[in-house]
């Protein structure tokens, strides 16, 4: 098992490079001058010049690129010039208010996503799996940012049960429960799609497993149905749904932007979206890069869960 | 393709979506002719009226603006900015796709680690990033989404060309000297197209989702222009105020989106042949009891009698009668072997038993088991449950898909105790281990802890053996345990049931197609044809003197060993379907003495001297019975 972990975490060294090298790209290669955009366009040559010294842009593209990517894994992602601190500094702690956020969102979707699916199986084409296949169809169609803006009049103005946004209440707050009531509302609205996605996909993956030989085995040897659908059935149909929590795990993270934004959450995303409004580009690719690493490395997890649960998977 | 628009009209939802949709771009299609009030000209005397006021039936947003006229020109924006990013990503992904998976080798292998490499990125993120690198904007954020979703296409294309590349259509206009691109655009393209059509279908409503998100961000288009996206950004400000400005374009988004998932899924259940017909219905934990006249009645004799049973398949309009009036019964400590081609119902009467027939679509409409003096038909789920694997145990054909593949021999064999007796772990394990000796499976004490994977076919068999003897039950229902096992396997595994018939006293039906191990292991056998039982004795006299002709031909097709001179009988033609059975004998159009009289009735059983045959023409005339 530590053989296949260690095997895994080489192999994703290509990845994280790759994407250093398409951030560097996208953000080098693109018409459009960050000096003039950081100091407008009155700027007078001088200064001009010295901001691009600064930035390193007046050397070789490859060599730019290995100066940042050395620079970045001695863990200096250059300063954002619009908060005027290390990149890495307001990333790692905007990032763990989306982590917060997301996780909390990852973990409903997968609990409820699951037991939806599972249920809707089991109860096909019966009044259950109506409701539900019915439920998640509005849940898939309706965009995160807008439901979370409805969920914001409904359950904060309408009736004042949650907090209308932010982490942690301005004054007296600060403790886990505090986090916890500002937490509901966003992960929420952020699970909602994922939930249904999640949902779908286990339906059809119990689906096929409940026709399987296996399926009936345990039924002839007089398994309760409870446990027939719950143990054999749910374990074997993991093999299928693990992977997706993994692509859902993405969007959540993806999508933990537009609810950031709307519950003004401290995250990275809405750190971005500032940063780009901004023209930060040193923020922008620090963060996306930081994201993007921490994703790939979860999804490595997500390969050994995998292999955890299926022994078939040479380890 | 008529077919397929009829299986996307029958689905009402798909249909609903469908006309919704329409209705959608028809208006948005029509919005610069509609007598619509300028969606940018501002009139602050006159913000944030509520809807319905007189002029503005939604309303007036932050700047007096008319709502409805927004919306309508909003929703054009972002049907055509989605639909564009859609054909965008479709045609650059498609392309990629195409030349990755037609040439194969190293091109193939770089372009798809890129793909790979934006495929590892959280969505959103590189349309962020491309966006930051572009500056906001309509255009930018179009381009963003597009190039998000290159890979999705790419991808899926690649996989449809490697399977078309090697086609032999292709080959032959390779080797009539036509070049890479002329191939590619008169052979590849135009079979693909459908699955860049479907692919393209499913991802828009999404992309119109992205770019609308985008847009609520401030990323994508900028004021005065409005798209749906941004209008509900706009109106983010005034939520609490005035909250119909932002349920005006969130609805629609949502409107829009549901639309196109509710056709698409339309689309793909019309296209997936398995939903057509019926095989994605999960089978239920008992085979669903409709029986249609009084069942027979008990208590039933030995330890299992089948009498007059029906089970059905109803698919669609369609009835399969898989099993026709079938009687058996089993004595205690006996074997009773059931014979017939695939498609004979040996397998379904053997699961009708404990209502293990998957249903839907499977049906038991009449007749009755007994067991223990109770009717095991139409029995509550609880009372089957607690007799299966307990009093009656099922042993399947292929061991490799009756085993889970997940859960290591020793939990499933503990299981099967588990489920009937209280008993603990320690001694779960125990008698795990002693089940597995008693099969002959050598290192029992660690074989225990194997998954099935680790084990061979005559392994995983002796442990699926094991499971079903592991509660000590009166009968064993073995479904052609060895069909699927090599030859010699076979033999030892026989060897081995005979062995613990004897020594667990267990009576034993056994479901197979083939003489030779109803020879070696059967007392008395059961031959069924068409769904009904043709022949039944003693295996003795049936080898000695078949009565029925297909039992006959059945017996030829054994091989013999040290025999090869003889030539190899098979028998010509195919079993019946079973939902369109002739009134009279079922073999009738495969026998060699068939007479006019044989299909035109319904053949009873002739009985004598211990034996039972439905033949008007037997091969050997049974005994007389004497009149009682």
């Amino acid at each position: 098992m530590g053989g296949y972990i260690v095997k895994r975490l080489l192999s994703a060294i290509p990845v994280l490079l790759g994407i250093t090298v398409i951030v560097f790209l996208i953000m080098a290669l693109i018409p459009g001058d960050p000096a003039t955009a950081i100091l407008g366009s009155y700027a007078t040559p001088e200064n001009v010049e010295k901001i691009n010294r600064d930035l390193g842009l007046d050397k070789p593209l490859v060599a730019r690129y290995f100066i940042w990517l050395g620079n970045m894994l001695t863990g200096d992602f250059g300063r954002s010039f619009s908060l005027n601190r290390p990149v890495i500094d307001e990333v790692l702690e905007r990032f763990g208010a989306t982590l917060v956020l997301a996780g909390t969102a990852f973990i409903i979707c997968t609990i409820f996503g699951i037991i939806a699916g599972v249920i809707s199986a089991a109860r096909q084409y019966g009044l259950a799996d109506k409701a539900i296949t019915f439920a998640v169809l509005i849940g898939i169609s309706i965009p995160s940012f807008f439901l979370g803006m409805m969920m914001i009049l409904a359950f904060a103005v309408e009736r004042r049960w949650f907090p209308v946004s932010g982490m942690y209440a301005i004054y007296g707050g600060g403790d886990l429960a505090d986090l916890a009531w500002h937490l509901v509302m966003p992960a929420i609205a952020l699970a909602v799609v994922a939930t249904g996605v999640i949902a779908r996909l286990s339906r059809s993956a119990m689906l096929e497993v409940l026709r399987q030989d296996y399926i009936r085995t345990a039924r002839a040897k007089g398994v309760h149905e409870r446990r027939v659908i719950w143990t054999h059935a749910l374990k074997a149909a993991m093999v299928s749904i693990i992977p997706v929590l993994g692509i859902q795990a993405g969007f959540v993270l993806s999508g933990a932007v537009y609810i950031e934004i709307v519950f003004q959450w401290p995250g990275v995303g809405r750190m971005l979206v500032n940063a780009i409004l901004q023209r930060d580009i040193l923020l922008v690719q620090g963060g996306v890069v930081f994201v993007a690493a921490c994703y790939v490395l979860f999804n490595i997890a997500v390969d050994v869960a995998q292999s955890l649960l299926d022994p078939r998977i040479k380890t | 393709m008529t077919q397929f628009i009829k299986l996307l009209a029958r689905n009402q939802l798909a249909l609903a979506g469908g006309i919704i949709l329409s209705i959608v771009v028809l208006v948005s299609i029509l919005v610069p002719i509609l007598p619509l009030q300028p969606p940018d000209v501002t009139n602050t005397a006159d913000r944030f009226m509520a809807p319905f006021s007189e002029g503005h039936w939604l309303g007036t947003d932050h700047l007096g603006r008319d709502l409805l006229s927004r919306l309508l020109w909003g929703t054009r924006l972002s049907l055509a900015v989605g639909a564009a990013a859609a054909i965008v990503a479709a045609v650059i992904g498609s392309a990629i796709g195409i030349v990755a998976g037609y040439f194969g080798g190293t091109t193939d292998n770089v372009i798809m680690r890129g793909v790979d490499m934006l495929m590892a990125f959280p969505y959103i993120l590189l349309a962020l990033a491309i966006v930051a690198a572009l500056g906001p904007g309509l255009m930018n954020a179009l381009i963003a989404v597009a190039a998000v979703n290159i890979p999705f296409f790419a991808r899926n294309i690649r996989g449809i060309t490697v399977g078309i590349a090697h086609k032999e259509f292709v080959d032959a206009a390779k080797l009539a000297g036509k070049g890479h691109l002329t191939i590619l655009t008169t052979e590849i393209l135009p079979n693909v197209v459908p699955v860049i059509v479907i692919a393209m279908s499913t991802t828009i409503g999404w992309m119109i989702l992205e770019t609308a998100g985008l847009s609520f961000l401030g990323l994508g288009s900028q004021p005065p222009q409005a798209d749906l996206g941004s209008m509900l950004g706009e109106a983010r400000s005034a939520l609490i105020t005035n909250p119909h400005t932002s349920v005006v374009p969130g609805l629609m988004i949502f409107i829009i989106v549901m639309s196109i998932n509710l056709l698409g899924d339309g689309v793909r259940d019309a296209l997936d042949p398995r939903l057509r017909s019926g095989a994605l219905s999960r089978p239920k934990p008992t085979t669903t009891v409709a029986r249609q006249s009084s069942p027979p009645h008990g208590p039933g004799e030995g330890v299992l009698d089948i009498r007059e049973l029906e089970t059905q398949f109803h698919v669609g309009k369609r009835v399969f009668k898989a099993v026709n009036q079938v009687s058996l019964n089993i004595e205690p400590g006996e074997c009773l072997g059931v014979i017939g081609e695939s498609g004979s119902g040996k397998s379904v009467t053997a699961l009708s038993v404990m209502g293990l027939v998957a249903s839907p679509p499977g049906v038991i409409t009449g007749g009755a088991v007994f067991h223990g003096g109770q009717d095991l038909v139409g029995a509550r789920y609880s009372t089957l449950r607690r007799l299966r694997g307990d009093k009656v145990a099922y042993i399947f054909q292929d061991p490799l898909s009756t085993l889970h593949p997940l859960i290591r021999v020793g939990e499933q064999l503990a299981e099967a105790i588990r489920v009937h007796h209280p008993v603990g772990k320690a001694e779960l394990r125990q008698r795990a281990i002693d089940l597995l000796n008693d099969v002959r499976i050598p290192n029992a004490e660690s074989r225990v802890d194997s998954y099935p994977h680790e084990m061979s076919g005559g392994m995983r068999q002796r442990v699926a053996i094991a499971m079903a003897l592991a509660n000590e039950p009166e009968v064993i229902i073995a479904d052609e345990p060895t069909t699927a096992l090599d030859v010699t396997v076979q033999a030892q595994v026989l060897s081995l049931l005979d062995d613990l018939r004897r020594e667990h006293n267990v009576a034993i039906m056994f479901i197979t197609h083939d003489f030779g191990v109803v020879a070696q292991l059967c007392d008395r056998v059961a031959v069924m044809y068409g769904g009904q039982i043709v022949e039944q004795g003693t295996t003795d006299d049936i080898l000695a003197n078949p009565a029925h002709p297909y039992t006959r031909k059945l017996m030829e097709c054994v091989p013999e060993l040290g025999a090869g001179r003889r030539e190899l009988a098979a028998i010509p033609g195919l079993p019946p379907a079973v939902d369109d059975l002739p009134p009279g004998c079922a073999f009738a159009p495969r026998c060699h003495k068939a007479q006019a009289e044989c299909t035109k009735a319904p053949i009873e059983m002739t009985r004598g001297g211990g034996r039972a045959v439905r033949c008007l023409y037997p091969e050997t005339k049974l005994v007389e019975e004497e009149p009682a």
